[in-house]
Protein backbone atom coordinates (compact mmCIF):
# COMPACT_ATOMS: atom_id res chain seq x y z
CA UNK A 1 0.00 0.00 0.00
CA UNK A 2 2.69 2.48 1.05
CA UNK A 3 4.65 1.62 -2.08
CA UNK A 4 1.60 2.20 -4.28
CA UNK A 5 1.04 5.61 -2.70
CA UNK A 6 4.71 6.49 -3.18
CA UNK A 7 4.45 5.50 -6.85
CA UNK A 8 1.32 7.62 -7.25
CA UNK A 9 3.11 10.56 -5.62
CA UNK A 10 6.05 10.15 -7.96
CA UNK A 11 3.70 9.99 -10.95
CA UNK A 12 1.85 13.10 -9.77
CA UNK A 13 5.14 14.94 -9.23
CA UNK A 14 6.43 13.93 -12.66
CA UNK A 15 3.15 14.98 -14.26
CA UNK A 16 3.30 18.27 -12.36
CA UNK A 17 6.84 18.98 -13.48
CA UNK A 18 6.00 18.46 -17.14
CA UNK A 19 3.09 20.89 -17.20
CA UNK A 20 3.93 23.51 -14.56
CA UNK A 21 6.82 25.90 -14.03
CA UNK A 22 9.33 24.73 -11.43
CA UNK A 23 9.16 26.45 -8.04
CA UNK A 24 12.83 26.91 -7.11
CA UNK A 25 13.62 25.63 -3.63
CA UNK A 26 16.60 25.39 -1.32
CA UNK A 27 17.16 22.51 1.11
CA UNK A 28 20.01 22.65 3.63
CA UNK A 29 21.28 20.65 6.61
CA UNK A 30 22.29 22.62 9.71
CA UNK A 31 24.44 21.37 12.57
CA UNK A 32 22.27 20.65 15.63
CA UNK A 33 23.05 22.55 18.86
CA UNK A 34 24.90 19.43 20.11
CA UNK A 35 27.02 19.44 16.92
CA UNK A 36 25.28 16.44 15.35
CA UNK A 37 25.08 16.61 11.52
CA UNK A 38 21.96 14.96 10.15
CA UNK A 39 20.97 14.09 6.61
CA UNK A 40 18.10 14.80 4.24
CA UNK A 41 17.26 13.32 0.85
CA UNK A 42 15.86 15.60 -1.86
CA UNK A 43 13.90 14.19 -4.79
CA UNK A 44 12.90 15.92 -7.99
CA UNK A 45 11.90 14.46 -11.36
CA UNK A 46 13.15 10.98 -10.49
CA UNK A 47 16.49 12.23 -9.22
CA UNK A 48 17.44 11.79 -5.56
CA UNK A 49 20.28 13.62 -3.79
CA UNK A 50 21.39 13.19 -0.18
CA UNK A 51 22.75 16.13 1.83
CA UNK A 52 24.79 15.08 4.86
CA UNK A 53 27.28 17.87 5.57
CA UNK A 54 26.93 20.92 7.82
CA UNK A 55 25.39 23.79 5.80
CA UNK A 56 25.37 21.57 2.69
CA UNK A 57 22.49 22.34 0.33
CA UNK A 58 20.72 21.24 -2.81
CA UNK A 59 19.02 23.97 -4.78
CA UNK A 60 16.26 23.21 -7.24
CA UNK A 61 16.83 25.59 -10.16
CA UNK A 62 14.11 27.16 -12.34
CA UNK A 63 15.21 24.80 -15.16
CA UNK A 64 14.50 21.80 -12.95
CA UNK A 65 18.11 20.82 -12.23
CA UNK A 66 19.51 20.26 -8.74
CA UNK A 67 22.60 22.24 -7.80
CA UNK A 68 24.67 21.28 -4.74
CA UNK A 69 26.69 23.69 -2.58
CA UNK A 70 27.42 25.02 0.87
CA UNK A 71 25.91 28.01 2.67
CA UNK A 72 27.91 30.16 5.04
CA UNK A 73 26.67 30.79 8.58
CA UNK A 74 26.06 34.41 7.56
CA UNK A 75 23.88 33.32 4.61
CA UNK A 76 21.90 31.04 6.92
CA UNK A 77 21.30 33.94 9.32
CA UNK A 78 20.34 36.30 6.48
CA UNK A 79 17.88 33.91 4.86
CA UNK A 80 16.54 32.06 7.90
CA UNK A 81 17.25 34.34 10.90
CA UNK A 82 13.66 35.06 11.95
CA UNK A 83 12.61 31.50 11.01
CA UNK A 84 15.27 29.89 13.21
CA UNK A 85 14.47 32.28 16.07
CA UNK A 86 10.91 30.93 16.04
CA UNK A 87 12.00 27.30 16.60
CA UNK A 88 10.51 26.16 19.93
CA UNK A 89 12.90 25.22 22.73
CA UNK A 90 13.73 21.50 22.61
CA UNK A 91 11.83 19.42 25.17
CA UNK A 92 13.69 18.84 28.44
CA UNK A 93 13.35 15.98 30.88
CA UNK A 94 14.36 15.56 34.51
CA UNK A 95 14.37 12.74 37.02
CA UNK A 96 13.94 13.43 40.73
CA UNK A 97 14.22 10.83 43.51
CA UNK A 98 12.18 10.11 46.65
CA UNK A 99 12.69 8.74 50.15
CA UNK A 100 11.53 5.15 50.64
CA UNK A 101 7.77 4.67 50.85
CA UNK A 102 7.26 8.43 50.77
CA UNK A 103 6.28 11.30 48.51
CA UNK A 104 9.11 13.36 50.08
CA UNK A 105 12.05 14.18 47.76
CA UNK A 106 15.60 13.22 48.72
CA UNK A 107 17.80 16.11 49.85
CA UNK A 108 19.78 16.23 46.60
CA UNK A 109 16.63 16.08 44.46
CA UNK A 110 15.21 19.03 46.43
CA UNK A 111 18.22 20.99 45.14
CA UNK A 112 17.68 19.72 41.57
CA UNK A 113 14.12 20.94 41.74
CA UNK A 114 15.43 24.47 41.20
CA UNK A 115 16.76 23.43 37.76
CA UNK A 116 13.30 22.18 36.86
CA UNK A 117 11.69 25.44 37.93
CA UNK A 118 14.33 27.42 36.01
CA UNK A 119 13.66 25.41 32.85
CA UNK A 120 9.92 25.93 33.18
CA UNK A 121 10.28 29.66 33.75
CA UNK A 122 11.99 29.99 30.31
CA UNK A 123 8.92 28.76 28.54
CA UNK A 124 5.98 31.05 27.80
CA UNK A 125 3.37 28.30 28.04
CA UNK A 126 4.93 25.03 29.24
CA UNK A 127 3.32 21.61 28.84
CA UNK A 128 4.45 19.32 31.64
CA UNK A 129 3.97 15.58 32.09
CA UNK A 130 4.96 14.09 35.46
CA UNK A 131 5.21 10.29 35.70
CA UNK A 132 5.68 8.71 39.12
CA UNK A 133 7.49 5.39 39.74
CA UNK A 134 8.36 3.16 42.70
CA UNK A 135 10.74 0.34 43.55
CA UNK A 136 9.38 -3.19 44.06
CA UNK A 137 8.96 -3.06 47.86
CA UNK A 138 5.27 -3.53 48.67
CA UNK A 139 2.26 -4.78 46.73
CA UNK A 140 1.46 -3.65 43.19
CA UNK A 141 -1.65 -1.69 44.28
CA UNK A 142 0.29 0.06 47.05
CA UNK A 143 2.97 1.07 44.55
CA UNK A 144 0.37 2.30 42.06
CA UNK A 145 -0.98 4.62 44.77
CA UNK A 146 2.52 5.66 45.89
CA UNK A 147 3.67 6.47 42.34
CA UNK A 148 0.56 8.58 41.75
CA UNK A 149 1.09 10.32 45.12
CA UNK A 150 4.68 11.17 44.07
CA UNK A 151 3.51 12.56 40.72
CA UNK A 152 0.69 14.45 42.44
CA UNK A 153 3.05 15.92 45.04
CA UNK A 154 5.34 17.12 42.25
CA UNK A 155 2.35 18.61 40.45
CA UNK A 156 1.36 20.48 43.62
CA UNK A 157 4.89 21.86 43.98
CA UNK A 158 4.79 23.12 40.38
CA UNK A 159 1.39 24.75 40.94
CA UNK A 160 2.74 26.43 44.13
CA UNK A 161 5.49 27.90 41.94
CA UNK A 162 2.91 29.43 39.63
CA UNK A 163 2.55 26.83 36.85
CA UNK A 164 -1.11 26.76 35.75
CA UNK A 165 -2.74 23.48 36.87
CA UNK A 166 -4.18 22.75 33.42
CA UNK A 167 -0.65 22.64 31.91
CA UNK A 168 0.41 19.67 34.10
CA UNK A 169 -0.53 16.02 33.70
CA UNK A 170 0.36 13.67 36.54
CA UNK A 171 0.38 9.87 36.12
CA UNK A 172 1.59 6.91 38.12
CA UNK A 173 3.27 3.84 36.63
CA UNK A 174 3.75 2.00 39.93
CA UNK A 175 6.56 -0.56 39.73
CA UNK A 176 5.91 -1.30 36.04
CA UNK A 177 8.78 0.75 34.60
CA UNK A 178 11.86 0.17 36.72
CA UNK A 179 14.88 2.31 35.88
CA UNK A 180 17.08 -0.40 37.39
CA UNK A 181 15.56 -3.88 36.85
CA UNK A 182 15.27 -5.85 40.12
CA UNK A 183 13.44 -8.84 41.59
CA UNK A 184 10.23 -8.23 43.52
CA UNK A 185 10.60 -6.77 47.07
CA UNK A 186 13.95 -5.10 46.42
CA UNK A 187 14.88 -1.66 47.84
CA UNK A 188 16.31 0.42 44.98
CA UNK A 189 16.59 4.20 45.48
CA UNK A 190 17.03 4.81 41.74
CA UNK A 191 13.59 3.34 41.04
CA UNK A 192 11.83 5.69 43.52
CA UNK A 193 11.44 8.61 41.16
CA UNK A 194 9.38 10.93 39.02
CA UNK A 195 10.18 11.78 35.42
CA UNK A 196 9.28 15.33 34.50
CA UNK A 197 8.94 16.10 30.80
CA UNK A 198 8.76 19.79 29.92
CA UNK A 199 7.77 21.03 26.47
CA UNK B 1 -8.77 11.36 -13.33
CA UNK B 2 -5.52 10.22 -11.82
CA UNK B 3 -5.27 13.38 -9.68
CA UNK B 4 -8.83 12.82 -8.43
CA UNK B 5 -7.94 9.29 -7.38
CA UNK B 6 -4.84 10.52 -5.53
CA UNK B 7 -6.82 13.25 -3.83
CA UNK B 8 -9.46 10.72 -2.75
CA UNK B 9 -6.79 8.34 -1.44
CA UNK B 10 -5.07 11.12 0.50
CA UNK B 11 -8.35 12.33 1.96
CA UNK B 12 -9.23 8.79 3.07
CA UNK B 13 -5.85 8.31 4.75
CA UNK B 14 -5.97 11.67 6.52
CA UNK B 15 -9.39 10.96 8.05
CA UNK B 16 -8.51 8.89 11.13
CA UNK B 17 -6.41 11.68 12.62
CA UNK B 18 -8.82 14.54 11.87
CA UNK B 19 -9.80 16.63 14.86
CA UNK B 20 -7.02 15.36 17.14
CA UNK B 21 -4.35 17.72 18.38
CA UNK B 22 -0.94 16.70 17.03
CA UNK B 23 1.03 19.76 18.05
CA UNK B 24 0.90 23.06 19.83
CA UNK B 25 1.97 26.57 18.81
CA UNK B 26 4.88 27.48 21.10
CA UNK B 27 6.09 30.62 19.36
CA UNK B 28 3.95 33.18 17.50
CA UNK B 29 5.64 36.37 16.29
CA UNK B 30 3.77 38.95 14.20
CA UNK B 31 0.89 37.82 12.02
CA UNK B 32 0.25 34.04 12.30
CA UNK B 33 -2.95 32.15 11.47
CA UNK B 34 -4.16 28.59 11.01
CA UNK B 35 -6.49 27.72 8.14
CA UNK B 36 -8.80 24.94 9.28
CA UNK B 37 -11.81 23.66 7.33
CA UNK B 38 -12.10 26.89 5.40
CA UNK B 39 -11.90 29.10 8.51
CA UNK B 40 -8.96 31.30 9.45
CA UNK B 41 -8.00 31.08 13.12
CA UNK B 42 -5.52 33.59 14.56
CA UNK B 43 -2.74 31.54 16.18
CA UNK B 44 -1.19 32.41 19.53
CA UNK B 45 1.11 30.58 21.93
CA UNK B 46 -0.92 27.60 23.17
CA UNK B 47 -3.12 27.17 20.07
CA UNK B 48 -3.41 23.43 19.26
CA UNK B 49 -2.48 22.25 15.77
CA UNK B 50 -4.36 19.49 13.95
CA UNK B 51 -3.88 17.39 10.83
CA UNK B 52 -4.82 19.31 7.65
CA UNK B 53 -4.26 22.69 9.31
CA UNK B 54 -2.33 25.18 7.19
CA UNK B 55 0.02 27.57 8.99
CA UNK B 56 -0.01 30.96 7.27
CA UNK B 57 2.30 33.85 8.23
CA UNK B 58 2.39 37.49 7.19
CA UNK B 59 5.43 39.52 6.11
CA UNK B 60 6.28 40.14 9.81
CA UNK B 61 5.22 36.66 10.97
CA UNK B 62 6.95 33.53 12.25
CA UNK B 63 5.55 30.56 14.14
CA UNK B 64 7.06 27.64 16.06
CA UNK B 65 5.23 24.37 16.67
CA UNK B 66 6.16 21.44 18.91
CA UNK B 67 4.63 18.15 17.71
CA UNK B 68 3.72 15.18 19.88
CA UNK B 69 6.85 13.21 18.88
CA UNK B 70 9.00 16.24 19.86
CA UNK B 71 9.53 17.30 16.24
CA UNK B 72 10.05 21.08 16.21
CA UNK B 73 8.99 23.08 13.16
CA UNK B 74 9.17 26.82 12.61
CA UNK B 75 7.62 28.66 9.70
CA UNK B 76 9.17 31.97 8.64
CA UNK B 77 7.71 35.18 7.19
CA UNK B 78 5.31 35.16 4.20
CA UNK B 79 4.99 31.39 4.33
CA UNK B 80 2.38 28.69 3.89
CA UNK B 81 2.91 25.27 5.49
CA UNK B 82 0.26 22.53 5.44
CA UNK B 83 0.25 19.57 7.83
CA UNK B 84 -0.97 16.95 5.36
CA UNK B 85 -0.54 13.86 7.51
CA UNK B 86 0.65 13.24 11.04
CA UNK B 87 0.50 10.10 13.15
CA UNK B 88 2.65 9.05 16.09
CA UNK B 89 2.42 6.02 18.37
CA UNK B 90 3.72 7.03 21.80
CA UNK B 91 4.48 3.40 22.68
CA UNK B 92 6.35 2.18 19.59
CA UNK B 93 7.47 5.63 18.34
CA UNK B 94 6.28 4.59 14.87
CA UNK B 95 4.67 7.35 12.87
CA UNK B 96 4.61 9.54 9.83
CA UNK B 97 4.72 13.27 9.25
CA UNK B 98 4.03 14.78 5.88
CA UNK B 99 3.92 18.53 5.36
CA UNK B 100 3.89 20.84 2.36
CA UNK B 101 5.72 24.16 2.24
CA UNK B 102 4.06 25.84 -0.72
CA UNK B 103 5.87 29.13 -0.16
CA UNK B 104 8.26 30.80 2.24
CA UNK B 105 10.70 29.34 4.75
CA UNK B 106 10.80 26.55 7.24
CA UNK B 107 13.27 25.27 9.84
CA UNK B 108 12.88 21.98 11.67
CA UNK B 109 14.44 19.62 14.16
CA UNK B 110 13.25 16.06 13.73
CA UNK B 111 11.77 14.13 16.66
CA UNK B 112 11.31 10.63 17.97
CA UNK B 113 9.62 9.17 14.87
CA UNK B 114 12.58 9.95 12.59
CA UNK B 115 14.98 8.53 15.17
CA UNK B 116 12.90 5.35 15.15
CA UNK B 117 12.35 5.28 11.39
CA UNK B 118 14.40 7.53 9.05
CA UNK B 119 12.42 9.37 6.37
CA UNK B 120 9.11 8.89 8.19
CA UNK B 121 9.05 12.71 8.03
CA UNK B 122 8.67 14.23 4.58
CA UNK B 123 8.44 17.85 3.50
CA UNK B 124 7.04 18.56 0.06
CA UNK B 125 7.50 21.73 -1.92
CA UNK B 126 5.59 22.52 -5.14
CA UNK B 127 8.30 20.83 -7.23
CA UNK B 128 10.27 18.51 -4.92
CA UNK B 129 9.97 16.18 -1.96
CA UNK B 130 12.41 15.78 0.91
CA UNK B 131 12.88 12.85 3.28
CA UNK B 132 14.30 13.62 6.72
CA UNK B 133 16.91 11.25 8.11
CA UNK B 134 17.89 13.44 10.99
CA UNK B 135 17.96 16.47 13.03
CA UNK B 136 18.17 20.05 11.87
CA UNK B 137 17.43 21.47 8.44
CA UNK B 138 15.94 24.45 6.59
CA UNK B 139 13.85 24.79 3.43
CA UNK B 140 13.06 27.82 1.29
CA UNK B 141 10.57 27.91 -1.58
CA UNK B 142 10.55 30.70 -4.15
CA UNK B 143 7.84 31.62 -6.63
CA UNK B 144 8.31 30.17 -10.12
CA UNK B 145 10.08 32.64 -12.43
CA UNK B 146 7.55 35.15 -13.82
CA UNK B 147 8.53 34.42 -17.41
CA UNK B 148 7.85 30.71 -16.94
CA UNK B 149 4.24 31.25 -15.92
CA UNK B 150 1.58 30.16 -18.40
Amino acid sequence: MARLIAALFAAALAAGCASQPVSPALFAVLPAPDGHIGAIAVEHGGERRVIDTAYGFQQLQPDGSLKPGHLTEVEVRTRFGSTLEALPAPPASFTLYFLEGSDELTASSKEDLEHVFAEIRHRPLPDIVVIGHTDTIGAVQYNDRLSLARAGRMRDMLIERGVPADRIQARGRGERELLVPTEDQVREPRNRRVEINVR
Amino acid sequence: MRMTLIAALLAAMALPALGADVGIVKVANGSVALEREGARIPAAVGTPVQVSDVVVTGADGAAGITFSDNSLVSVGPDSRFAIDRYAFDTTTYAGEFQGTLSKGRLAAVSGKMVKQSPESMKIRTPSAIMGVRGTEFVVQVDEPAATARP
